[in-house]
């Protein structure tokens, strides 16, 4: 198993934001964590990033808990996450930003490799590469922050919401690259509001609500679930 | 929501606006006229005093310029005013003054002079000691700072730090006292280095003197400036502080040691503060534990004027206000011992028409 979480509490002062939510992830999977509003997603990828802490909880990735672990240490370990709005870095340049993405990556050679096979994804960061990130329309952000997350060598991608405000047209694009990222060796925990192309290319996934998960199951069980029909697919 | 405030606010935004920008131009008005009548009509000075104003202003200024950008750094990434960073320059000040003391008392005879000490013997060695020792003396006080005053409050709302700052710096300020005492202290330079020496720049029929205090000072500043700015543009540390500036959760998602980074902005900011006291004694002379306050408010105010959080605009703003106090007072026709009431009516001007500063850009939702 690659990561398993394990009865994570989170708190957000006095407010019990992860009431011990469970789930795992095996090596090479996409996996799905589906859910409304507040329900828990985001906190869970934070949580894993180190950027907020479990209290209690486990979470155990490659044999080794991580739970506290600070957020430098945990993207060293080869868990990169895309966070929410993508957060790119808007008075830096493109190549800036990819150069942040290669942050915890000194080797100069690596980068040259990565650079190459992130603009061969994405072409229009290339053509970009000296603008302010701050200029790119929101597509082009998300593919930033996607090829952001790439430069660091992830071996489980964190992607939080990256269908968030984008064109139909352009959610499908973004699916269609987190596939064949996955298909490339990378694990992916993707946290959607948009359930129905969530769970279509994941594995496997999990309901969370109100801080708990409340039901898992394949991809494809997910999306025929009456219940999740009703609650997170337009009935 | 906030769409419907400032409709409903804009009507009496505009007069408020209006009232604001015809007493500004009422003041420009006022200024230039001054300005026109004491430098042409009256003719008070000549072009050799004008232009020992300008000299003195520019080297002033390249010390507030310095001073300036650490308050700008750590604004930048903290959204914070380190109101205990003339504090900092102090210590600067003091660090370089013992070292100077230092080589003083150390004999280094040689065969024309029995008695010469090291300092002689070896200025620029020594100038060099004194602006290392005082740059690392006020890089530990910086960092220090941080983590005594600052870091435990990181999660505090922002008044908090601020009111932190200014206990930190009546501290400091009591603690070099009660160390060093309360007396005035001169820095004995090295004899190439007098106060006074320089060389004579002819103007008209006669001569402007320019310090070799002064040209140390000035050269050192922009050195200092132009190393900084390549930090920031071109390294991987300088990557790092502005992306902690620009977003502190997304810098930790890079794998960005943010703590890490805040206590490095805090290390350079006491380093060009360090730097700054220690010209500020070698060019000025005489200095106590309080010869951090006044070019510690006034290197914020030029900060402000620059545009606070932007690194240009902090270099800008420091010479601008170095240069405007000098040639200020005559030109307006004051009194020279106003200069000081000068820079601080900058500080109020700035913030009621320009508060984002010349540079700045109008602050995000987040920096608000």
């Amino acid at each position: 198993m690659m990561l398993e979480v394990e009865n994570l509490n989170v708190y957000y002062g006095a407010i019990h934001a992860l009431k011990g939510i469970s789930f795992h992830l095996e090596e090479g999977e996409i996996v799905a964590l589906i859910g409304a509003n507040g329900a828990g997603k985001s906190t869970s990828l934070n949580t894993i990033s180190g950027l907020l802490r479990a209290n209690p909880g486990k979470i155990v990735f490659e044999g080794e808990d991580i739970s506290q672990t600070p957020p430098q240490d945990v993207v060293m370990k080869g868990i990169i996450q895309v966070p929410e709005g993508r957060k790119i870095f808007a008075r830096m340049t493109v190549m800036e930003n990819l150069e942040m993405g290669a942050y915890t990556q000194p080797d100069r050679v690596k980068f040259e490799e990565n650079l190459e096979a992130v603009y061969f994804r994405f072409p229009r960061l290339k053509e970009r590469q000296k603008q302010l990130g701050g200029t790119l329309s929101g597509g082009e952000q998300q593919m930033l922050a996607m090829a952001r997350g790439l430069m660091g060598n992830p071996r489980l991608l964190l992607l939080d919401e990256p269908s968030m405000g984008l064109a139909p047209i352009l959610v499908e694009q973004i699916f269609e690259i987190i596939q064949s990222i996955n298909e490339q060796g990378t694990s992916i925990l993707l946290v959607e509001q948009n359930a129905q192309m969530a769970l279509s290319i994941a594995d496997r996934g999990y309901v969370l609500e109100t801080g708990k998960t409340v039901l898992e199951g394949s991809g494809q069980e997910l999306l025929h679930n009456p219940l999740v029909e009703e609650a997170y697919l337009g009935g | 929501m906030s769409e419907q405030k400032t409709t409903r606010d804009q009507p009496s935004l505009n007069v408020g606006k209006l009232i604001r920008w015809i007493a500004g131009i009422l003041l420009l008005a006022l200024i230039g006229w001054r300005v026109y009548q004491t430098a042409f009509i009256e003719g008070s000075y000549g072009p050799d005093t004008w232009m020992r104003f300008i000299i003195a202003g520019l080297i002033i200024g390249g010390m507030y310029s310095l001073i300036a950008i650490g308050y700008t750094l750590v604004y930048g990434i903290l959204f914070m005013i380190n109101f205990a960073h003339g504090e900092v320059m102090m210590l600067g000040a003091f660090g370089g003054y013992f070292i100077f003391e230092l080589l003083a008392s150390i004999k280094a005879p040689s065969v024309s002079d029995p008695n010469m000490n090291f300092l002689n013997a070896y200025p620029v060695i020594s100038v060099l000691l004194a602006f290392i020792v005082g740059t690392v003396v006020s890089a530990v006080a910086g960092l220090l700072l941080e983590r005594i005053a600052y870091r435990p409050l990181r999660k505090a709302p922002r008044l908090v730090p601020l009111i932190s700052a200014i206990g930190a710096s009546i501290f400091l300020q009591n603690a070099a006292q009660l160390l060093f005492g309360p007396q005035r202290r001169q820095y004995i330079n090295p004899v190439i280095l007098w106060r006074g020496t320089g060389w004579s720049i002819p103007v008209g029929d006669t001569t402007v003197l320019l310090t070799y205090t002064g040209t140390l000072s000035l050269v050192l500043s922009a050195l200092l400036m132009i190393g900084l700015f390549l930090v920031v543009q071109k390294t991987r540390l300088g990557r790092s502080m502005r992306a902690v500036a620009e977003n502190k959760q997304a810098a930790a998602l890079m794998g960005i040691d943010v703590d890490d980074v805040i206590g490095k902005t805090f290390i350079i900011s006491g380093v060009l503060a360090g730097a700054a006291g220690v010209m500020w004694g070698i060019h000025n002379g005489l200095f106590n534990h309080y010869v951090g306050f006044l070019p510690g408010i006034k290197a914020f105010t030029a900060a402000v004027l620059g545009g606070i959080g932007n690194i240009p605009g902090a270099m800008m703003g420091g010479m601008l206000l170095g240069l405007l106090e000098s040639v200020g007072p005559a030109a307006l026709g004051i009194d020279f011992q106003l200069k000081d009431v000068i820079a601080f009516t900058i500080l109020i001007l700035v913030l009621i028409f320009r508060p984002s500063g010349l540079l700045g850009e109008a602050l995000s939702e987040e920096k608000v």
